[in-house]
């Protein structure tokens, strides 16, 4: 046969079409993002329940709304927790500590949307409204959404303000039953933002109050442009926004919800930031160049708390050997592989209550042992050790790092049990006071103290099931109320400090580590920083 | 002519009621209430769902209950989802025109591949070319579609970064949704960067036509070398020969033309293995077609999408094949003999 010289060309045809899409591959090679339109595109864990945090206390909601549609009254400093003025420019507080006048930000410009124009700025009333939804049961707006308001309710804020009084359109006053120096703080946090009113009324006019939650209206530097479940959240940029910003014109949430997939898509610049890289994820986005791994201890504490109630444990000095018996920094290797770091008190050092020279216990184990026999505690003596079943920032594998105690407590003549219960069961048993110990720990979303030291030590903290150590001292819960009565930071840090030594003193929990917080990105991407007090912020985020 | 016609159309139809029949004995087998299955309207929402219960009869016999469902169906009242509150009937047209689209690249691109690789290797039968792209073929052939995308993404986009692996388009790029084909919306569109975002979207495109492509073109080359071996062993063609045309007049004259009729329907019956293949590699791109759609469905217990979907896609697919069917049996004149004998 002689086809062969109209095989060639057919061939040849094939081979043709073959090198078009590589030439395709080509050029893209050299430009992979170059020709996109200016954005910033971040590959978030999962779908948003709303668009509004005050509805749902999930990162997930939080995310894509807090610091991007919204904006508080007041902000923190990312750096030093210090609260910032928001749209509240200043405030004043009485003599007694009950009442608060805010005066607010003038020309601050609500969002125009496809969905709704704003006719008037930012005033008192829209203060009024967005406090008011989840204060008053009988408000028109209460109920919308399922009426649900956990992270408010949590703090108890609803009790707190007995009442919200709009002096004229930029002066607001907030009363409080009882003085609180917490309260700027909880005014400061994800869950206390600003809606539009104007908005709220023409939705009620149509009877579609519901939207107030899916088509958000804010002041914040991004407007909401659209939502595609299990895909995408585009936000465009607010233009009349009041703050300095960065000149980024859309901000994409690419809803990605493996994680092997969010660092593909960081590796291949699909996506320019990336939510919670996983543990095993760490050492290859830090060996990329083109890659930025930001860690920082968060505003977490993981620790060993021991039951007060039970002998021996009800006794100091049994708590501190104990304590003594365990090398912290080994565990840090061990279970968090180094991304924490030790814990000498319960508040991490992001925190403004954390004190730098602490004197801590060391690892000793031969006093350990010393201070065991001298009180009574014979060689062979039994206990348990309640591990999590679950991983938790500040606990990324509790059921190891029980194992390690255990050891660790076999050189100083103690037999330790290791307990586990399934979740919901693990944690009603730990509130009935079963445990002899447990390996468990405390995330705060709030930049005050107080979030730690009243929810995880005071008496009132045992009902409520946050007070492991079951640990009531009437010193201690002084300390915490009083520190409070205070409003300038180094009065109440006079307070924390000798919490702290009491702490250490009494021993009622052992801290043992401050687990880092993690943000990946890519190189081109600045401005991005990691928020210890809760939801990412893309305002000052920009792409070069 | 007119008789094949309506065999054809009788039978879409009756399979098509079938189906139908099917989708609405879904929303019964599946857990909960019939009426929320059907319509994604959950109980709490008492005035819309009393609304809903006198559209769809839900108090009436099944049969009328049946009846009012394909009205519904007919007026494009598909349902709405549990997991997003949007219309069903949008929904699934969004995602099967972005289905559709994949495929018809992927199907072009197995034709672009496979043809010309199958002529080579038909023309020269019993040769190392033939036997090497024979096994090439095997092999593409028993690689799982998966497994090549996974591949493909590997190297192509995680080691060289050449293209991007999910989605359709960046995210960046807001194309308005008109006719639902990206490359075509793109074109209609009036964005500034038009030509940026076409660009971009080809290099969305390449990964997962490919994958799908790689799998179709091999079948496509294993049966056009088939049917030109055959077509070139046949009396005719050792004529043309003997009657002193050159190879290449033979070939195109009396080869191509000859050896392509019998493999179009061959490959009409591949429609199906390649839209199930699309849908695999729809998952793993990420890519915003139907496939990933019921996958998520079925994550989300998403009753009404399920139901919605599976309807949509073997509407598509019965469409599709008895049309295609039709139409080779009209420009087909083997096969038409028959009807040309007793004609």
């Amino acid at each position: 046969m002689s086809a062969q010289l109209q095989a060639y060309p057919a061939l040849s045809y094939s081979l043709l079409i073959m090198s078009l899409l590589f030439a395709v591959a080509g050029c893209g090679q050299s430009t992979p993002e170059s020709a996109q339109p200016n954005g910033i595109i971040y590959c978030s864990e999962g779908n948003p329940t709303s668009f509004n945090p005050q509805l749902d206390t999930s990162g997930t909601t939080v995310d894509v709304s807090s610091h991007q549609i919204y904006d508080r009254l007041l902000d923190f400093n990312p750096l030093t927790g210090e609260i910032l003025p928001g749209l509240a420019s200043s405030w004043l507080t009485s003599k007694d500590g009950l009442t608060y006048t805010f005066q607010l930000r003038k020309d601050v410009e609500f969002h125009s949307t496809s969905y709704f124009t704003p006719t008037r700025q930012f005033t008192a009333d829209d203060v009024l409204f967005s406090f008011d939804r989840w204060r008053l049961k009988n408000h028109p707006y209460h109920p919308v959404s399922g009426g649900q308001y956990p992270y408010i309710s949590s703090l108890g804020l609803h009790h707190l303000i007995s009442n919200i009084e709009r002096v004229n359109g930029y002066r607001v006053e907030i009363t409080l039953v009882q003085p609180d120096s917490s309260f700027l703080a909880n005014l400061a946090t994800d869950f206390a933002i600003i809606l539009s009113a104007e908005y709220a009324q023409q939705l009620f006019q149509h009877n579609k109050q519901g939207l107030i939650d899916l088509h958000p209206i804010g002041t914040g530097p991004y407007k909401f442009d659209s939502f595609r479940q299990d895909r995408f959240i585009r936000l465009k940029q607010h233009p009349h926004y009041w703050r300095e910003r960065s000149s980024t014109q859309q901000l994409i949430f690419d809803i990605t919800p493996s994680s092997s997939l969010r660092l593909a898509k960081l590796m291949t610049g699909e996506c320019d930031a990336i939510a919670y890289p996983a543990h095993s994820q760490l050492n290859i986005i830090r060996k990329r160049q083109d890659l930025i791994l930001d860690e920082e201890p968060g505003l977490n504490v993981g620790f060993w708390a021991f039951n007060t109630t039970k002998p021996p444990f009800d006794n100091p000095q049994v708590r501190k050997a104990l304590a003594m018996a365990v090398d912290k920094n080994a565990l840090l290797e061990a279970i968090y592989y180094g991304s924490a770091i030790p814990a000498t008190s319960i508040v991490p050092p992001t925190s403004w209550a954390f004190q730098p020279d602490l004197k801590s216990i060391n690892y000793n184990p031969v006093a350990a042992a010393r201070l065991l026999r001298e009180n009574d505690i014979e060689e062979g003596f039994v206990m348990n050790i309640w591990a999590m079943p679950v991983e938790r920032p500040y606990n990324p594998n509790a059921m190891k790092m029980a194992e390690l105690i255990q050891r660790y407590l076999r050189d100083v003549g103690v037999r330790a049990n290791i307990v586990s219960y399934e979740w919901v069961t693990f944690r009603a048993r730990l509130n009935q006071g079963l445990h002899d110990s447990v390996l468990i720990g405390w995330s705060a979303d709030n930049g005050d103290p107080d979030n730690f030291y009243r929810p995880l030590l005071t008496c009132e903290a045992i009902a409520s099931g946050t007070n492991r150590a079951r640990w009531c001292s009437k010193e201690y819960d002084d300390l915490i109320s009083q520190a409070l009565q205070y409003t300038s930071q180094a009065e109440r840090a006079y307070f924390y400090n000798r919490a702290n030594e009491l702490v250490i003193e009494k021993m009622p929990l052992m801290p043992i580590a401050h687990a880092f917080r993690y943000q990946a990105y890519r190189e081109n991407i600045s401005g991005l920083q990691i928020n210890p007090y809760g939801g990412i912020q893309f305002r000052d985020v920009s792409k070069r | 002519m007119g008789k094949i016609f309506l065999r054809h159309l009788s039978l879409l139809v009756l399979t098509l009621s079938v189906l139908s029949l099917f989708s609405f004995s879904l929303a019964f087998l599946f857990p909960g209430d019939p009426l929320t299955n059907l319509t994604g309207v959950r109980a709490e929402n008492q005035e819309a769902y009393s609304h809903l219960a006198a559209s769809y009869h839900i108090n009436g016999s099944l049969f009328s209950q049946y009846w009012h469902y394909l009205g519904q169906l007919f007026v494009g009242n598909w349902g709405i989802s549990f997991s997003s509150g949007l219309p069903l009937a949008e929904e699934i047209n969004r995602s099967l025109a972005a289905s559709i689209e994949l495929s018809a690249y992927a199907l072009v691109f197995a034709f672009i591949i496979g043809l010309p690789l199958g002529f080579v290797a038909g023309l020269k039968h019993h040769k190392i070319i033939d036997y090497s792209l024979l096994s090439a073929s095997v092999i593409g052939y028993s690689i799982p579609v998966f497994w090549l995308a996974l591949i493909l993404i590997l190297i192509f986009s995680l080691q060289l970064g050449w293209f991007p692996l999910s989605g359709r388009i960046g995210l960046l790029f807001d194309i308005p949704y008109k006719s639902g084909f990206i490359l075509l919306d793109i074109l209609l569109s009036d964005l500034p960067n038009k030509s940026d975002a076409f660009y971009n979207a080809l290099r969305h495109l390449v990964l997962p036509t490919l994958s799908i492509a790689i799998v179709t073109s091999t079948i496509v080359l294993r049966t056009s070398r088939r049917s030109v071996i055959e077509v070139m062993n046949s009396d005719y063609i050792q004529a043309a020969y003997a009657r002193g045309l050159s190879s290449r007049q033979v070939l195109l004259k009396h080869g191509v033309k000859n050896a392509l009729i019998p493999i179009l329907p061959l490959l009409v019956m591949q429609f199906t293995t390649l839209l199930t293949n699309a849908m695999i590699v729809e998952t793993i791109f990420s890519w915003p077609g139907i496939g990933n759609a019921l996958i998520q469905a079925i994550y989300q217990r998403d009753f009404p999408a399920i139901r919605a979907g599976m309807l949509a896609v073997s509407v598509l697919v019965l469409t599709f094949i008895i049309s295609m069917d039709l139409m080779i049996r009209l420009i087909d004149p083997i096969r038409r003999r028959p009807e040309n004998a007793t004609a």
